[in-house]
Formats: C-alpha cells, sequence, structure tokens
C-alpha cells in the first residue's frame, strides 16, 4: 500500500507534476534572467515562465483547416505526461518512488517521448515551417542520442545494472568524466538551445513545430519542455555528482548542480550562433561519436 | 473558477506576447519598433516577446498607412491571432493615413478594417511610446475591455 503512495506522491507532488513545474518555472526563469543580463538587458521578472502558461491556457485554440483536432490536443498531453512519468522515475533528492529493475529503460523510452510528439506535430499541423522543422528535428535527433544514450549506457555497464538508484551509486571515477562529456555535449541539441537550435530556429522557420498551435496545446508543450529540461538536469545531476550518497547536503549539491548546469547551457547558447544541421551532425558524428566510444571503452575496461 | 478567472487576468497583463506587422509602412515606424524591442529598453521586464507566428500573439502592432495590396493580408493575419487580441496602432499612418491620406493605393484609416484599441500618436513615435502602448494593450485585456473581448460578450449575449 505505501508503495502505491510513494508512487502516486512521485507523480504529483515531487518530482513530478507540480514541484517538477515550480522547479521547471524557476529553471526556465534562470535560463532567461541570465540570457537578458548578458545581452545587457534588464529581464524579466521570476513569475514570468508561470503567467505566460497561465495566459496560454486562457487563450482560444485555433485548429488550423484539414488538422485532426484530437490530435492536436492529444499530442501536448501526452508529451506533457510522458516527461512528468520520466521525471518521477529520477533518484532525485526526496523522492518517494520505490526503484525497480528495469527502470532506466522506461525512463529513457519516456525521455524520447517529447521529441517525437514534437516531430508528428510539425508533420500534421499542415504548416511548410512546422514539416521543416519536424525533418530537422528528426535528424538531429539521429545526431545527438548516440552520445546522449551511451553516457547512460556506459555507467550501467559500470553499475552492471538497469536500476537508476544503482547506477546513481557507482562511486565517481574516469568513466564519469568521459561520460559527463558526452552527455553535456548531447544537452544543448537534446534541450534545442543555441548552437542547435535548428528545429525552433525562429529567424528561418517562425517556430518550428509549433508554429501552428495556440492556446493550451501550446501551452502544455511548453510545459512538457521545460519538465524535460528539469528531467535531463536532474539525469545529470543525479549521475555524475554524489547526490545519493549524502542524504543531508543531497538537496543543496542537487539545486546547485542544476542551477549550475542551466547556468553553463545559458551561457554557451548566448555566446553562439546557430550553426547548420550539416555541422552539427559532423560534430556529434566526431566529437559525439568519439566521447561515446571512450565511455564504453572505459566502462567495459576499467 | 473564479480564481482561475483573477489569475487569467493577472497574467493577461503580465505576459504580452507582440506581432509586428508593417502594413506598406515608411520603414520610421517599424525602426522605432525595433528599437523599443531592443535591450535598451527591454520589453521582456514586463512580460513581451515578439513572436514571429500570429498564433502566438496576443497584441497585433500595425504600422504604416494600409495599403490596397496589404488589407487582406492584414485581415488573415489578425484572424488568426487567437482570442482575446489587442490592435494597436503605431504611428500617425494606421490613424488617419497621414500625408498618403487620399491616394489612390491607400485604404486609409486602420479601423476601417480592423477594430484598433491603442493609438500612438507620432510620426515615427518614440520607443517609449510604442512599450506605453503595449503594458496599455495588456492592460485592456485583462480587464476584458478590447473590441475583441467586447464584440465576443455582445455576440454571446
Amino acid at each position: 500500500m505505501s508503495a502505491w503512495w510513494g508512487i502516486g506522491a512521485a507523480l504529483l507532488c515531487w518530482p513530478g507534476l507540480i514541484g517538477g513545474a515550480a522547479f521547471a518555472w524557476l529553471l526556465l526563469w534562470i535560463q532567461r534572467k541570465l540570457a537578458a543580463r548578458l545581452q545587457g538587458r534588464k529581464g524579466p521578472p521570476f513569475y514570468q515562465p508561470f503567467f505566460d502558461f497561465i495566459k496560454l491556457l486562457g487563450k482560444e485554440t485555433v485548429v488550423p483547416g484539414g488538422v485532426n483536432r484530437r490530435l492536436l490536443y492529444a499530442l501536448p498531453m501526452v508529451s506533457a505526461v510522458a516527461v512528468v512519468c520520466a521525471l518521477s522515475l529520477i533518484p532525485v533528492p526526496g523522492n518517494p518512488m520505490p526503484p525497480f529493475a528495469g527502470d532506466l529503460i522506461v525512463l529513457l523510452y519516456l525521455l524520447e517521448m517529447p521529441a517525437l510528439c514534437g516531430v508528428l506535430a510539425g508533420y500534421s499541423s499542415r504548416s511548410l515551417y512546422g514539416q521543416v522543422g519536424s525533418a530537422r528535428e528528426a535528424i538531429l535527433w539521429l545526431g545527438y542520442n548516440l552520445p546522449l544514450l551511451a553516457a547512460v549506457l556506459s555507467l550501467a555497464i559500470k553499475a552492471k545494472s538497469l536500476t537508476l538508484a544503482e547506477l546513481a551509486g557507482v562511486p565517481l571515477g574516469p568513466v564519469h568524466v568521459a561520460a559527463a562529456a558526452a552527455f553535456l555535449l548531447a544537452l544543448p541539441a537534446r534541450l534545442k538551445r543555441n548552437p542547435f537550435s535548428i528545429p525552433n530556429a525562429e529567424q528561418e522557420i517562425i517556430a518550428g513545430p509549433l508554429t501552428e498551435y495556440s492556446g493550451a496545446p501550446l501551452a502544455f508543450f511548453e510545459l512538457a519542455h521545460a519538465l524535460e529540461l528539469v528531467a535531463l538536469v536532474s539525469l545529470f545531476t543525479v549521475l555524475f555528482l554524489p547526490t545519493a550518497n549524502a542524504p543531508g547536503p543531497g538537496w543543496v549539491l542537487y539545486l546547485l548542480g542544476s542551477v549550475v548546469l542551466v547556468a553553463l547551457i545559458t551561457l554557451v547558447a548566448t555566446a553562439s550562433a546557430r550553426l547548420t544541421l550539416r555541422h552539427t551532425f559532423r560534430i556529434y558524428w566526431s566529437w559525439g561519436a568519439g566521447a561515446a566510444f571512450l565511455a564504453l571503452m572505459i566502462a567495459g575496461a576499467w | 473558477m473564479k480564481l482561475f478567472e483573477g489569475l487569467l487576468s493577472i497574467s493577461r497583463r503580465k505576459s504580452p506576447w507582440v506581432y509586428c506587422l508593417n502594413a506598406g509602412s515608411c520603414n520610421g515606424c517599424d525602426i522605432e519598433t525595433a528599437a523599443c524591442l531592443s535591450p535598451r529598453y527591454d520589453p521582456e521586464q514586463v512580460g513581451t516577446l515578439r513572436q514571429g507566428s500570429p498564433k502566438h500573439a496576443d497584441i497585433l502592432l500595425v504600422t504604416g498607412p494600409l495599403t490596397l495590396r496589404t488589407q487582406d493580408a492584414l485581415r488573415d493575419i489578425w484572424g488568426q491571432i487567437p482570442s482575446p487580441k489587442a490592435v494597436v496602432a503605431i504611428g500617425s499612418c494606421p490613424a488617419s493615413g497621414n500625408v498618403f491620406a487620399g491616394s489612390p493605393t491607400v485604404v486609409g484609416a486602420l479601423a476601417q478594417v480592423i477594430p484598433v484599441d491603442v493609438y500612438v500618436p507620432g510620426c515615427p513615435p518614440r520607443p517609449q511610446a510604442i512599450l506605453q502602448a503595449c503594458i496599455q494593450a495588456a492592460h485592456l485585456l485583462a480587464h476584458g475591455k478590447t473590441h475583441d473581448q467586447q464584440g465576443r460578450r455582445e455576440a454571446r449575449r
């Protein structure tokens, strides 16, 4: 019985829907504020992402002609629910979810859902910009997933387990350095941030797959994207920082690590211009593949 | 429900996203609008973001004296902005046609085609005035006083 309470609390409170959304909005605000300060602006107040979400919920939803209405509403909901489920599986400090064997595989599948829904959303919206954005996102997907998956799998090889809690408990070693490098390389493209903001390049293809979306579906896509940020940042801090071993300062380390990582991503995003798809693909299949290969080799050999 | 309505009203005031449209302007007002959106005046501190898609916008910023060839595009884009929405006319041209009034290629005042909520006087207006108009339009949206919201309320009655 208490296991079910744990699952419910993990999904709804922390790190699921409510706590996850609050933390996601905080991280989004840090991103926007830091980007603004780096550009010599004042930046938005801290409640901005929350009010943006509420305002979009209260707006009319325009269904473009010839688009399946149910699909238009279902895609953002599916992607938001998938990320909430993924978040509840990550063993961040205070997560009441009981660990089970193979939760790593469930997590990796659930984390792919927003990207998949984004691609489908662009193709099904009958907008030329959406279709171009979707094609770009699908190609980018093949690029960044190689280092990302290799980083996580190398830790799984090291831990000889597919349970996230055991992966987090692996003592820090050389495998963590190579795996963290591969993970960090993949992160900006996964979050569609600037050097790799190719699928949602606003100066070229308006808003990419989300061009035709408005109102509540757009709000839920934005929420899913924000929660994805929390999920990936949490996954990084849990796997590569010793948050699991120290229960007292575990919280502090987790929050600090998340904020620093978000600041780092923003710094890179603000300081760089957008690359073309060809260059991005080359980077991921040379440097990314190199880091992935190194991480797997170290995990196997050490 | 009442709580959500209150929250929605605040968030409409705090997060007005704008879409810029040039309806045959001489570019003077567009330069001032660009200056308004630049780091110096930073509209993001009042929540204003420039959106590329009219489906994401709340406020339509129109510059220029509305030529015959742009009026269909203007009506189309205005229709694509999801309700509730506000229209801000920037400069003297959308208000009256300015020096182009009476020209055979110009429709004239913007209000003949779509309802206008806020006028920004000037030829061109200053960036501060444009930012002020955005804030004013956001307040109208929050209190349900834009022409779009009033028209919908009338239609429901």
